[in-house]
């Protein structure tokens, strides 16, 4: 059987090689990339960002654990099957890394509706691997039904979560920064869901009152559906939501809500998986499921164009003239721009 | 884009199987290797056979390293090497560090584990092995 049967068959070790072709952009593994891609876009993808030592792979250990533990999902008589891709850095000086978020998920060993895959960001800065996107889109394909995506640990600019992801959670914890860095634009303006997590700490109260001012202060403008009154659209999705009405025509504005949890005993975590519920119906219904999936296919098939049409333009241009341009960008005598255009311009030779 | 974002490098497990809870030179030995290039997954104490197993085959590792200082090696090592196999990784390299009686080296040689390590031996060489055993293998079957 070869490589893309066995991963709709459901076979592990076959998905674990077919991650690990994917992760070194092999032919063999882009070939099963095409053969799959028709059975991908069926999962949920929720990201899970933050700063380091802010909890996120206990989160996402006791998230799944939770789901596991439903008896019903969904539209589904059993617990979602869980996919988790974890990302850790890379040094930047030897290219290796420790992958340790499995040392949070130990609870998950065991159970064969769960699938961890470790990765390391390999020199990437925006908080994934370049692929992770590909990673993700095979365990889709193989099935899982919701997957998790934890980045590295971010500070402010590493948003390319919100980019692949469905659903990305943004993780606080107290004592980690004052009001100002609320209402810095970055990381927090990309949170679907925003979670205290540590909750037991001190400071809990003034970090959800920065969130929480960070919120009321300015909703962030191109999310899409901006409505003109905001306190009625909160509570028309409520509504629609809860009840589940078919009202899909009004228009429809997701305020990022705040959960407190404590990861490390599962305190807010029932709650959390019910506010993720809330918004992927929310997607759903507002259309933006969709508006995503085509922003998120575009970034994709841009940045693999860039990078065939570099490639293909870079071996087409010698080494030795290469050199040369670089050579008079060191003297001065060529800028930047000059350079690039003489490169592109002249082609060969 | 750089080649190094899609470099083949070591997957290495590194893995604290039995109840005893010193880690320390698992963490010593997975710093080191990281600092010789390699993407190292870490699991941490505790680690049951069947934990050890399941993880490297999610992670698809080249390399197992496991750090044992309860003395419970001569049980553990036979039934890691059945999980392997039994998950269709008997081709996985399996290493193993910590407190092992002379007279046991062989007999785990004998298992299959590619190297022994007492305390004393140098990172280096350890990376140095692992490279080895992995050129050896990919010489040997030709790669997909």
């Amino acid at each position: 059987m070869d490589l893309v049967a066995s991963v709709l068959d459901g076979n592990r070790l076959a998905l674990a090689r077919l991650l690990t072709q994917v992760e070194n952009n092999t032919p063999g593994g882009r070939a099963a990339l095409s053969g799959l891609f028709a059975y991908t876009g069926r999962a949920h993808l929720v990201g899970v960002t933050g700063a380091p030592g802010t909890g996120k792979s206990s989160l996402v250990n006791q998230l799944a654990h939770y789901y596991r533990s439903l008896s019903e999902w969904r539209n589904s008589q059993q617990a979602p099957r869980i996919a988790i891709v974890a990302v850790d850095p890379s040094s930047p000086f030897t290219g290796g890394a420790i992958l340790g978020d499995r040392v949070r998920m130990r609870d998950l060993a065991g159970d064969p509706g769960i699938f961890i895959r470790s990765m390391a960001s390999r020199g990437s800065l925006g908080g994934l691997a370049r692929s992770t996107s590909g990673i993700v889109q095979a365990l889709d394909a193989a099935g899982f039904d919701l997957i998790l995506i934890e980045t590295v640990g971010a500070g402010q600019a590493e948003i390319d979560i919100a980019r692949l992801a469905h659903t990305t959670l943004v993780i606080e914890a107290p004592g980690l920064g004052d009001d100002i860095q609320a209402i810095k634009a970055g990381i927090l303006e990309i949170a679907d869901v925003l979670v205290v997590n540590k909750a037991d700490r001190p400071g809990v109260e003034s970090t959800e009152r920065a969130l929480r001012g960070m919120l009321q202060l300015a909703h962030p403008a191109p999310r899409v559906f901006q409505n003109h009154h905001l306190m009625e659209t909160i509570f028309t999705l409520n509504k629609s939501v809860d009840a589940g009405s078919e009202s899909a025509s009004e228009q429809l504005l997701w305020i990022p809500p705040i959960q407190r949890t404590i990861a490390t005993e599962g305190n807010g975590i029932p709650e959390l998986a019910d506010i993720i519920e809330k918004h992927y119906l929310y997607l759903l219904k507002s259309g933006e499921w969709l508006q995503r999936e085509r922003y998120r296919l575009k970034a994709e098939l841009d940045l693999l164009l860039q990078e065939t049409l570099v490639a293909r333009w870079r071996s087409s241009v010698s080494e030795e003239r290469y050199g040369q341009v670089l050579q008079s960008l060191v003297e001065r005598e060529l800028s930047p721009w000059e350079a690039v255009t003489d490169l592109t311009a002249g082609g060969g030779s | 884009m750089s080649d190094s974002m899609y470099e083949r490098r070591p997957r290495v497990l590194i893995a604290k199987p039995g109840l005893d809870g010193h880690d320390r030179g698992a963490k010593v030995v997975a710093r080191a290797l990281r600092d010789a290039g390699m993407e190292i997954i870490y699991t941490g104490l505790r680690q049951t056979p069947e934990m050890i197993a399941e993880a490297a085959l999610q992670e698809d590792v080249d390399v197992v390293g496991l750090s044992i200082l309860s003395g419970a090696h001569m049980a553990l090592l036979p039934r890691i090497f059945e999980l392997l196999e039994s998950n269709g990784q008997e081709d996985v390299k399996v290493f193993v560090g910590g407190i092992i009686p002379d007279e046991d080296v062989p007999r785990l040689l004998e298992m299959g584990v590619v190297g022994v390590y007492g305390p004393g031996t140098l990172t280096d060489d350890i990376a140095r092995d692992i490279r080895l055993a992995l050129r050896a293998q990919a010489d040997s079957t030709p790669s997909a």
